[in-house]
């Protein structure tokens, strides 16, 4: 890891409330959120749409402001986006100006992370090389796929060594073949590269998957429905979605979705 | 292995590349050659007067006499700054204003309709009205050409800049980025190819607008030459003087586009 020493308290979400205030009245897009993520977790926030889980990423991200409660980092209360906290979009939001190895390299540059250009060279061929991209460092953008793009901005993110990673529906945009690959592919960069991370899906498979905690979120408000521990090993390969404790624990997860699915189109209705 | 093939395809893409450019130009020569064609054979068999056309010869013969008299250097050569003068000056003051309308909400509800408006209003327009503020020298070509280059520039600028993606500005916050980075290192280089579009407009209407503001009053200039040929009733320098001011304003056209590729290599293309 890079060579600097942070206090590890991880992320604690205190009370958070996020209401909106709009001309057809306010929404409360969050309520009461308390969550707790140690060093080292995968969470998922997962939850029918409008159970607030991307505003609670971006509350996270210092994107927006709560209107109640906070969300404090190894201590520190947040105070806007910063690179403590790096978001992966589902949109990629690779600068399409640049080469991936000068995206890899952009966050170095800014003078809030400015290393020399000897530790900027390596941190970037290190994780250049950690995402599979070496033959493509020179390429343009255009010319990658869409998982490419997102290996580039996953690789971004790590160079400026955030405590956490945000995927925001990070493979949201990609086939099912790749998406599969992607998720392989940040268990291993994880593994070797290890970082807290939250990562919103609609996908039950993918949280379960992926995380060791699966947040389920609930709508109107958004609120913390349920966590659920996932206690599968790690190393986790594709033929672990076909084990049968894997697909009890997705089920279990899919139901409490579905129920508050349920729940909010019943409200919806009347 | 892998490189290899890369090198193949790089290769073959290359090779694609240049034939497209000898078929583009082989479609430029054939589509002149025609125009050139039609010319003469129009002259030929008499649907127009001979007296009032005059032959690709004669327009080649007055093309001679004025470079080796120095007349026709002069002529292009006073437009030409002309244009080149003015056009600075308007594309200058069109990324300062493009900046301040795109960036500022307040400005610019402030000034979109009388943006609007000017931009509405042909530069010629506005000659006669120069002319009494400024008199009949160069001042007052100058300030026409440079309105004339300003405002298609500047609103090319200040929409590009309203219709850029946030996505990028959030993506650099993530990463740390103050609000001078995130302008100097996400808003301007995504503003490089829509400068550059500005700056083809602008030309082109400024050389539109030259002879214009040319055939009014000027000892100098292509335009002055279409106004004097005019007036001894020339036939083959007025002639001359069209053809010139269509194969300046292409080369320059050309030469905005060699830049644009180059700078703008990033973008996907339609095309």
């Amino acid at each position: 890891m890079q060579e600097e020493r942070r206090e590890q308290n991880g992320i604690v979400i205190n009370r958070v409330g996020m209401t909106y205030s709009g001309i057809a009245g306010n929404v409360e897009a969050l309520r009461n959120v308390n969550l707790k993520i140690e060093p080292g977790e995968f969470i998922c926030l997962v939850g029918p749409s409008g159970c607030g889980k991307t505003t609670l990423l971006n509350v996270i991200a210092g994107f927006l402001e709560p209107t109640a409660g906070d969300v404090a980092i190894d201590g520190r209360k947040i105070q806007g986006p910063g690179p403590d906290r790096c978001v992966v979009f589902q949109q990629y939001a690779v600068f399409p100006w640049l080469t991936v190895r000068e995206n890899v390299e952009f966050g170095l540059r800014l003078s809030v992370n400015k290393r020399s250009s000897d530790e900027t060279r390596q941190i970037v061929d290190r994780f250049v090389d950690l995402v599979g991209l070496k033959d493509f460092e020179n390429a343009f953008p255009k010319e990658l796929s869409g998982g490419m793009k997102q290996r580039v901005a996953i690789a971004r993110a790590y160079a400026v060594n955030p405590e956490v990673l945000l995927m925001d529906e990070p493979f949201g945009a990609l086939d099912a073949q790749t998406r599969q690959f992607m998720q392989e592919s940040l268990l291993q960069i994880l593994e070797k590269e290890r970082k807290t991370v939250l990562f919103v899906t609609h996908g039950v498979e993918e949280a379960t998957f992926l995380s060791t905690r699966v947040v389920v979120m609930a709508a109107r408000p958004g609120r913390i429905r349920e966590i659920i521990p996932i206690h599968l090993p790690y190393p986790r390969v594709a033929a672990t979605k076909t084990s049968p404790e894997f697909i009890a624990i997705r089920a279990s997860i899919e139901k409490v979705v579905r129920e508050e699915f349920q729940k909010q189109r019943e409200l919806s209705c009347n | 292995m892998e490189n290899e093939e890369q090198q193949c395809l790089e290769d073959r893409f290359k090779a694609k590349r240049r034939r497209e450019r000898i078929e583009k130009g082989g479609y430029f020569l054939v589509s002149f050659g025609i125009l050139f064609i039609v010319w003469e054979s129009v002259r030929a068999v008499g649907l127009i007067d001979p007296k009032l056309f005059p032959s690709i010869h004669a327009v080649m013969k007055a093309c001679l006499v004025g470079l080796k008299d120095g007349s026709l250097q002069m002529h292009i050569y006073a437009s030409f700054m002309r244009v080149l003068t003015s056009f600075a000056i308007g594309i200058l003051l069109a990324v300062i204003f493009g900046f301040l309308v795109g960036w500022f909400r307040v400005v610019r509800l402030f000034l979109d309709p009388v943006i609007n408006f000017f931009r509405a209003l042909p530069p010629i327009a506005l000659i006669p009205l120069m002319i009494i503020f400024f008199g009949i020298g160069e001042t007052s070509k100058l300030v026409v050409l440079s309105y004339a280059a300003f405002f298609p520039a500047m609103v090319v600028i200040y929409q590009a800049l309203v219709g850029l993606d946030p996505i990028y500005i959030r993506a650099a916050k993530t990463l740390g980025a103050g609000n001078m980075e995130i302008f100097r290192k996400i808003i301007l280089p995504q503003l490089v190819p829509h400068i550059i579009t500005a700056c083809r407009v602008s030309l082109g209407v400024c050389w539109a607008t030259l002879v214009a503001a040319e055939l009014i009053a000027a000892q100098k200039g292509i335009g002055a030459m279409m106004v004097d040929a005019q007036n001894f009733f020339q036939m083959a320098p007025l002639v001359l003087g069209i053809l010139m001011i269509g194969a300046i304003s292409l080369a320059m056209d050309a030469m905005v586009r060699a830049v644009e590729r180059r700078a703008t290599s990033w973008q996907e293309k339609m095309a």
